[in-house]
């Protein structure tokens, strides 16, 4: 769990089985985790109406233990954006009954919530777990671009370049934290940067 | 530190920013030009969420009738059902369109009526018991980005504020907020320092501003440091049940304002007194101490007026 922060920044809780006719999970890396802690405590049959989207990362493990869950649906890809024309058609196919579960890094959970944002679907009604990295996903306030895995503090951005300081301030629509540029006053001071967000 | 300065909006004295509902003052058409200066460089200072159109119209309607009401030399509208016809003369615009059908208007209703009215504009969504940031007109603000914020609820919009959750200020400014009634607007003063008379301090562009404020020195207080006075306004719309929250900045530079020996001394006390953490959110750091010098020479300790409404 993070630290206690402002009230724009997510809070992830534990997923749980929930009343619903389908299950969609999306999850990274250990985020597989999550969901199989979830599967000790579902239902009998509670696989047979669920569409597990996985993406497993570089370290690729968890793929055997959730395709043992036999989820009507199982999809293994090589990054989140392989992964979202899938996730998008899923949710424009979707039916009353449909409980989205989304668990690994914030990057992963944001991006998945983003899609089902756009989908019409109420981000109170999504659980979310966070398993594994804090890096984050920093918009720049400057010229817009987003950063991907941010770890540092101050963080520099890949778009323009500014040299950005990642508040804790962020947004479900962008699926991002905001980042402002942290010397502007005087761009002589250059603060060190740390490794905060592994 | 923190005041719910919340007060009808009525109208106030002749000649005063608060003689009509809606201000319309000599900087109206630099103002507009400078907006439209803005948009052309980042569109994104202009949003609405798709369910905003309706609040659009109702914003419309809001900012047509009162700048009419208010200044009938400048701006005339005639209505004949929904057949609507805007003159606005100062810029020059004599528009016929349908009231309702985008598809008459150049822009978006929200950003027809915008561009054509100082200040800036949030619409705000009431549901679920919270009001949410959906649709914007923001090029004047005070280091706050629409872009990020837009879709976002009250609380969270508000999340960078220090102290004043802790304070239960929001909860109890939500809970007034959505109870505004139609035709009972309510208003607020905020206020900031602005170095330079400058609109435009967004996030966006902080790596041009914010240079200025290390431009601050005991010889030029008075003419670069300007307090910002946002006189903000809220207002039930008719048919969305949204709330429009105009933000209308007003900047006085420090030698202007020392010209009322009770501003001065009541200002010097302020900055003076402030909380490191507002000082800071502010944006005054790095010139505060600059300032509160000069102003201090102005301040021969008499008593100041009660504050606000004196």
């Amino acid at each position: 769990m993070a630290a206690k922060s402002i009230i724009s920044r997510p809070v992830y809780g534990t997923l749980s089985p929930q009343p619903g006719k389908h299950h969609l999970f999306v999850a990274d890396a250990d985020g597989a985790l999550a969901i199989t802690d979830l599967a000790a405590k579902a239902p009998d049959g509670f696989f047979a109406d669920a569409h597990i989207i996985f993406i497993p990362g570089n370290e690729g493990q968890h793929v055997a233990a959730l395709e043992a869950l036999k989820p009507a649906q199982f999809y293994q890809g090589p990054s989140f954006a392989s992964a979202l024309p899938r996730l998008k058609q899923t949710l424009a196919n979707a039916h009353m009954g449909l409980r989205p579960y989304l668990a690994g890094t914030e990057g992963l959970i944001g991006q998945a919530m983003q899609a089902a944002l756009e989908a019409g679907i109420d981000h109170t009604s999504i659980q979310t777990e966070h398993r594994g990295s804090l890096a984050r996903r920093v918009q720049c306030v400057h010229c817009k671009g987003i950063t991907e895995s941010v770890t540092t503090q101050p963080a520099t951005c890949s778009h323009c370049g500014l040299l950005l300081l990642v508040r804790d301030h962020y947004s479900r629509r962008l699926a991002a934290f905001q980042g402002v540029c942290i010397n502007a006053e005087d761009r002589s001071e250059i603060p060190p940067a740390e490794e905060i967000f592994r | 530190m923190y005041a719910v300065n919340i007060e009808p909006h009525v109208v106030g004295p002749k000649g005063s920013a608060l003689e009509n509902l809606i201000d319309v003052d000599e900087h109206y058409v630099s103002e507009m030009q400078d907006r439209a200066l803005v948009l052309a460089e980042d569109p994104l200072r202009c949003q609405s969420l798709p369910h905003m159109t309706l609040a659009g119209w109702d914003l419309l309607e809001l900012l047509m009738e009162q700048q009419a009401l208010g200044s009938p030399e400048h701006f005339t509208l005639t209505r004949d059902g929904d057949k609507w016809r805007w003159i606005n003369r100062p810029l020059g615009i004599d528009d016929s369109f349908t009231f309702g059908d985008v598809s008459t208007l150049p822009y978006g209703p929200m950003e027809y009526i915008t561009r054509q009215s100082q200040g800036d504009f949030c619409i705000l969504d009431q549901r679920d018991g919270n009001l949410w940031m959906d649709a914007g007109m923001v090029t004047t603000q005070a280091d706050w980005s629409l872009d990020f914020d837009i879709g976002m609820n009250f609380f969270e919009w508000h999340a960078p504020v220090p102290l004043a959750h802790e304070k239960g200020i929001f909860t109890r400014a939500l809970k007034f907020l959505t109870n505004i009634q139609q035709g009972k607007p309510a208003r607020r003063l905020n206020w900031t320092m602005t170095i330079n008379p400058r609109l435009d301090t967004s996030p966006e562009n902080y790596h041009k501003w914010g240079p200025d404020r290390t431009t601050v020195t005991p010889e030029n207080v008075g003419d670069k440091v300007h307090l910002r006075v946002e006189l903000q306004s809220f207002w039930r719309l008719p048919r969305s049940n949204g709330i429009v929250f105009p933000i209308r900045c007003y900047l006085i530079k420090m030698d202007e304002l020392v010209t009322q020996p009770i501003w001065a001394r009541r200002l010097h006390r302020v900055i003076r007194d402030l909380p490191e953490e507002l000082a800071n959110y502010k944006g005054l750091s790095r010139y505060r101490a600059t300032l509160v010098e000069w102003l201090s020479k102005l301040d021969d300790g008499s008593p100041t007026s009660a504050g606000f409404g004196a």
